[in-house]
């Protein structure tokens, strides 16, 4: 003779594993359906290719301390960040290459970001529309950068002039590291500072 | 005792003498003429390494205690920021050359990049002097003769036959400093081919180049005396 006990028990038990059993078929529903819905958001078609523009890249070079602009075709954004930041990227790749007359390994992708916000009430008071651009550089790049004065201060003067030159709007910059705030790049040149890219173009093609 | 009829006119002469010497301010003595060199880095800083294995602070020491020696035996009063592997705060530096009213500051640095001499002077625009500058900025009233001290040092570097490039930077120390100041970076000696002739830390090529900034320190101080 079973239990009174032990029958309500056994239904209680049942009960609970059907109730189980139905959750975890819905949970599989459920999963299955965001699998699928996954599925048709990939991408099916190539994404577009900016189209080339020619791009005056500012070049240092270490053997004369000077600061040449090159024209160079490449694809630009339309947007004027991500536009900043390639036209960076490919002057960084031309300081990669083991040829380079300014060496730095790192290349593009030692460019994060590039934000633009709106300048100074002093650079605003020449040009209504002048903009502040924050270059967020990778710590791999300035770890890895040749240690000097005229090596980091030609890095810093190309990029400034190499954005006043394609972004005509850009009069000031300012440098992070990571994100964070950084003393100097590579034990030199400060990162704490505004540089102004007027300074920069003035000392673009100069040689001692 | 006897007073003669002409001593209390003399005693009255000498008196009157004395009076007016005392109502003259006393001379002022000519202003010291004082270098500070700055080796730059130290302790945990080592800055950048040369080819040769050496470190570069160690390298801006040795280029340092040269200098000294020949600006010393110049007559010249000179005063370091470090004399030994030590950790010197930037605005320590500053606050050394600010201190003693210096005629020069020679912030000494060394590369394996480039060649020859590299002159820095601060990237600040020149401005007017303020009775209270601001820490950061203090150089501004003192480029125009920060880049004159340059012009000075280019010349005598370049009658050694030391190439020598000119240029300007940011660099935390110099910009707070209020006297003539520059930054020397001493980078590899090269040929016609670009090969590496004399490395920064070579005592040879050291040697010639404290003896042509000593030679352009002199001049300075010459300069600076002239009316």
């Amino acid at each position: 003779m079973i239990p009174r006990y032990q029958k309500i028990l056994f239904v209680v038990l049942l009960i609970a594993s059907l109730a189980m059993g139905v959750v975890l078929w819905q949970l599989r529903e459920r999963a299955h359906k965001r699998l699928v819905a996954g599925d048709s958001s990939a991408p099916t078609t190539a994404p577009e290719v900016a189209p080339a523009e020619e791009a005056t890249l500012v070049a240092a070079n270490d053997n004369d301390n000077s600061l040449l602009p090159q024209v160079h075709s490449l694809p630009l954004p339309g947007d004027s960040g991500a536009r900043a930041r390639a036209v960076l990227g490919r002057l960084l790749d031309l300081y990669a290459d083991p040829e380079a007359k300014h060496p730095v390994p790192g290349g593009a992708a030692s460019v994060l970001q590039v934000f633009l916000l709106p300048a100074s009430s002093n650079a605003q008071s020449h040009d209504a529309v002048a903009q502040l651009a924050v270059v967020n550089l990778a710590s791999a790049f300035a770890a890895s950068h040749p240690s000097g004065l005229q090596t980091e201060t030609l890095t810093i003067d190309s990029i400034c002039a190499t954005l006043r030159a394609n972004l005509p709007h850009v009069a000031e910059v300012r440098f992070l590291v990571d994100g964070q705030t950084r003393a100097t790049l590579a034990g030199h040149a400060d990162l704490t500072r505004t540089y102004l890219t007027a300074q920069a173009a003035s000392a673009e093609g100069t040689k001692p | 005792m006897h007073w003669s009829k002409s001593a209390p006119a003399a005693f009255l002469g000498v008196a009157a003498v004395l009076g007016a010497a005392a109502q003259q301010p006393p001379p002022t003595p000519a202003p010291r003429f004082l270098v500070v060199i700055d080796a730059a880095h130290g302790g945990d800083d080592a800055g950048g390494k040369l080819d040769t294995g050496t470190l570069e602070k160690t390298a801006n020491l040795t280029m340092s205690v040269r200098l000294r020696s020949l600006l010393g035996a110049r007559g010249i009063s000179v005063v370091t920021t470090r004399e030994s592997d030590a950790a010197v705060d930037s605005n320590r530096r500053a606050e050394i050359a600010n201190r003693l009213n210096a005629g020069a500051c020679l912030s000494l640095h060394a590369t394996e990049s480039g060649s020859g001499i590299h002159l820095f002077a601060s990237s600040l625009t020149p401005a007017q002097p303020v009775r209270f500058p601001a820490w950061k900025t203090a150089q501004a009233a003192w480029v125009t003769r920060s880049l004159a001290l340059a012009g000075v040092l280019n010349s005598a570097l370049d009658h050694a036959g030391i190439a020598v490039t000119l240029s300007r930077t940011a660099l935390p120390g110099i910009d707070s400093m209020t006297c003539p100041a520059l930054a020397v970076e001493i980078a590899p000696q090269r040929g016609e081919d670009n090969k590496v002739d004399a490395e920064p830390d070579d005592a040879d090529y050291q040697a010639r180049v404290a003896g042509a900034l000593a030679a352009a320190i002199v001049q300075w101080r010459t300069e600076g005396r002239q009316p």
